[in-house]
């Protein structure tokens, strides 16, 4: 069993392998520790997708993990550690299974994790881990890839990356057994083998995705749901729906130490503070007194929880609007879903702002505003809109000015 | 209808049987059968899911026939001409389970590169953009992929096919396919501008640098520049300058090249001197303005990379038309093209039709190709040969390595079985 498996290892930290996941532990946990164990790993993973969400570039992700690792994960007793790491994997996917939103948030941080875990570890580790996934047969030999250096770092350099490190592990597969790196030319190939970098995650991805977090998953989830879920009424049930829930940010809809925001400074205020996609809908309402449905629901809900009151929402929003629509379509056709927003109307449900995840995730379409700059610009409409994002970006002064506005508004899932 | 005279059956045949000839214990001998063809008459009527036993059966129908165009498909699970049968019984389901992987480029794809003609017509002017893709695209197949069985054909009138003919390209998915089309695409953007090419990056990947390095860069600088003069006129080169996403540099380029008509300059000079002025003050820009990185390289592919019809390698169902037929409309017979020597490979130099007629009528040149020494002397015969030599005979001969050696592997696996 792989628990038993780590007890022969008593290297430090850094040169500990990453484990395999590939079945459920079948040992003790104590009630406190599954508890505490999944929460500092979610921790971890929201601080992966939060990273992502900025955008941040591959190495400033492998400092990220490496520090979350570090902050949330690491135990002083190697064998205790791995421990921590299988037993909070198992027990997020008990949790994240329920889903399939959830599935797939977990799914992909979890992968993103994995591939940067893996890219920290020294080659003699990542050769480990490959033989540990069957795949020793496939890795290129150094000199291999030594001699191929240049190219390699082409690849990295033509995918966006200004001064790429060549990774020190390459697998070579044949070109057919990843159609997905091949057709977006994102690894050489030569006389039929794709290169594939280590972090290219078909590693990290295989494992996960492919050959036993699905079914391992719904099997586990049906388990959960027939059995378990009854038995453990009163004990792991409670711990885990909360899990599931739970937003382990500030909290701020109770919040009342920052000042909420107020019409006058809203102005003054989307300048200086708010994420480049809210600031980018506030503009574009300014400019077209209007914003299609996705814009309104991204920009409202958001408005909302920095703090905007449902009466200066309705004033905000009026205002813009009536220029466009006139005041008494706004008030028949737009009114009621900003007071529905804020759980006036309906099925009166406080709605909370969207998370990146979900702005990443929506499919703009042509005269939207809404969605991720980073994602959307990027890749809807190459040709101009990248010259856009850049823009927008110079304005906004890189974000480095954010402040408290734009930190509030982290993550919630 | 002479079609059916010169076309080559029995290497049709070999070729498409893969070594499954029956002489073998370890062939597949109903392979060919499961083959589809399918045909065009004259009347326009089309018949899909063709398929022969065997040389003479083929021979036979289209003789019958006389199809005006014969396209090949896939092979499929099951005979294709008795796939009623097979579903009625339920046992089987019809479906394509091998195909070479095509391209088809097609040189009408280019009016917008090309001044000399349009839509279907080709010259002696514009054809070398075909050529340049034969090479961009062989080359990466052999050397990225490691193919080694490539048929290129003339497919007529207006453009190219290629046949992949590899064991391992004939087995793709159609993920696969896709995956290797979108390994060639450069081309970015919706229908507006399709035409448009946007590298993004901080290098060109290893395949289109070499693309580059090794044809594009010389084809446009050299013959292109020659035979199209793109910058020579105002029409021509404001094409260009919407290429550069900098108003301050096309306005300062412009401004040149409005007010420097010599009289003295050849197009083709004029237009090689503008070419050297925007790659200068590009050059000098490039700091300032990243989206500028890549400009001089975009407007090289956007006039001289191929420009594959990617839909036609996606599909293992997709047909297309057969090596040796002749094009309706301009009487050219389907001949191979060499690879290694395309550059002498003349469109409008192809035997046709009539010509066949002629040589048949008047030195009575039987056209039996299969009549090994008398090839050379029809006029298909260097084609024939070629087909022959360069293509046929070295993937027949790997295709009976590859049966023998699965057959020795089964051979070994069944004394295995028999030993417990
Ligand atoms: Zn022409």
């Amino acid at each position: 069993m792989e628990v038993l498996r780590s007890q022969k290892r008593t290297v430090s930290n850094e040169v500990v392998s990453i484990p395999l996941y590939l079945t459920a532990p079948s040992m003790e946990v104590r009630l406190e520790e599954f508890e505490l164990f999944a929460i500092d790993r979610l921790r971890v993973l929201q601080g992966v997708s939060d990273g992502l969400a900025r955008g941040k570039n591959p190495k400033e992700m492998d400092d990220l993990v490496d520090r979350l690792w570090k902050e949330h994960m690491r135990h002083s007793d190697v064998l205790e550690m791995m421990n921590k790491d299988i037993i909070s994997h198992f027990v997020l996917r008990l949790v994240y299974c329920r889903s399939d939103e959830l599935k797939k948030w977990f799914l992909s941080n979890e992968t993103a994790l994995f591939r940067h875990r893996f890219r920290i570890k020294s080659f003699e580790v990542q050769r480990t881990i490959a033989a540990e996934f069957g795949l020793s047969n496939k890795v290129a030999t150094g000199a291999e890839v030594e001699s191929l250096k240049e190219k390699l770092g082409q690849v990295i350099r033509s995918m966006g990356e200004k001064s790429p490190n060549v990774e020190t592990i390459y697998f070579k597969v044949p070109f057919e057994e990843v159609p997905d790196l091949v057709s977006g030319r994102r690894v050489f190939i030569q006389k039929g083998y794709a290169f594939v970098a280590g972090s290219q995650a078909s590693l990290g991805f295989h494992f996960i995705s492919k050959h036993n977090f699905s079914s391992v998953n719904s099997s586990v989830s049906l388990k959960w749901t027939t059995t378990i879920r009854e038995r453990e009424k009163d004990r792991l049930t409670p711990i885990v729906e909360a899990l599931s829930t739970s937003y382990l940010g500030p909290d701020y809809s109770q919040s009342s130490e920052y000042a909420d925001i107020s019409l006058k400074d809203i102005d003054q205020v989307s300048k200086s503070s708010f994420p480049l996609c809210m600031r980018h809908l506030f503009e574009k309402l300014r400019e077209d007194h209007h914003l299609k449905h996705g814009g309104r629901m991204q920009l409202g809900l958001f408005l909302k929880g920095v703090g905007l009151k449902l009466d200066d929402a309705l004033a905000f929003w009026r205002a813009e609007f009536t220029k466009k629509v006139g005041g008494e379509r706004f008030d028949k056709e737009y009114a009621y879903a900003i007071r529905h927003n804020y759980g006036k109307e309906g099925k009166r449900t406080d709605y909370t702002p969207y998370a990146c995840q979900k702005i990443i995730s929506s499919a703009p379409g042509v005269g939207d505003h809404h969605g991720c700059p980073y994602r959307h610009f990027r890749i809807c409409y190459p040709s101009s809109n990248t010259a856009n994002l850049i823009f927008l970006l110079d304005k906004q002064q890189l974000l480095a000015t954010a402040n408290i506005l734009s930190i509030r508004y982290s993550f919630s899932l | 209808m002479l079609a059916g005279k010169h076309f080559p059956y029995t290497d049709i045949h070999k070729w498409l049987s893969y070594g499954n000839d029956g002489k073998h214990p370890g062939c597949d001998e109903f392979y060919f059968g499961r083959r589809e063809f399918s045909f065009t008459l004259e009347n326009d009527a089309y018949l899909r899911y063709r398929s022969f036993k065997n040389a003479s059966a083929m021979e036979n129908d289209i003789k019958e026939k006389s199809p005006y165009k014969i396209d090949i498909g896939a092979v499929y699970s099951v005979d294709p001409d008795k796939r009623h049968a097979y579903a009625q019984s339920g046992t089987n389901v019809f479906a394509p389970v091998e195909r070479e992987l095509v391209f088809d480029i097609d040189i009408s794809d280019y009016d917008d590169v090309r001044y000399c003609c349009s839509g279907a017509d080709v010259c002696s002017k514009c054809w070398p953009l075909m050529t340049v893709a034969i090479k961009v695209i062989d080359t990466s197949l052999r050397e990225d992929f490691g193919f080694k069985h490539i048929l290129w054909v003339f497919s007529g009138r207006r453009g190219v096919h290629c046949w992949v003919c590899d064991a391992k390209a004939r087995s793709l998915t159609n993920e696969q396919r896709s995956a290797v089309a979108e390994y060639f695409r450069v081309y970015k953007g919706n229908e507006n501008n399709a035409r448009k090419v946007a590298l993004m990056g901080f290098s060109l990947h290893p395949f289109l640098a070499r693309s580059y390095v090794d044809f594009l860069k010389d084809f446009f600088e050299g013959e292109l520049q020659a035979t199209q003069s793109i910058f020579s006129s105002k029409e021509k080169y404001e094409k260009i300058l919407d290429m550069i996403s900098d108003e301050d540099i096309q306005s300062e380029l412009r401004e040149k090249w409005e007010n420097s008509a010599k009289p003295s300059l050849s197009e083709e000079a004029t237009s090689l001197k503008r070419w050297e002025q925007l790659k200068n003050t590009l050059q000098s820009k490039k700091q300032k303005a990243p989206a500028l990185r890549m400009c001089v390289e975009e407007i090289v592919f956007t006039f001289t990379y191929p420009r594959i019809d990617l839909e036609v390698s996606k599909q293992m169902n997709h047909l297309l038309k057969a090596p040796f037929c002749v094009h309706p409309k301009t009487g050219r017979v389907c001949v191979p093209i060499d690879p290694n020597n395309c550059d002498e490979f003349d469109p409008l130099a192809v035997p046709t039709l009539s010509q066949l007629i002629e040589e048949i009528n008047s030195g009575g040149v039987r056209m039996e190709v299969d009549d090994g020494d008398d090839l050379d002397k029809t006029l298909l015969g260097k084609s024939i040969k070629f087909f022959r030599s360069s293509f046929l005979e070295p993937l027949l001969k790997s295709c009976k390595e590859d049966i023998e050696s699965s057959y020795k592997t089964k051979i070994e696996k069944s004394k295995d079985s028999f030993s417990w």
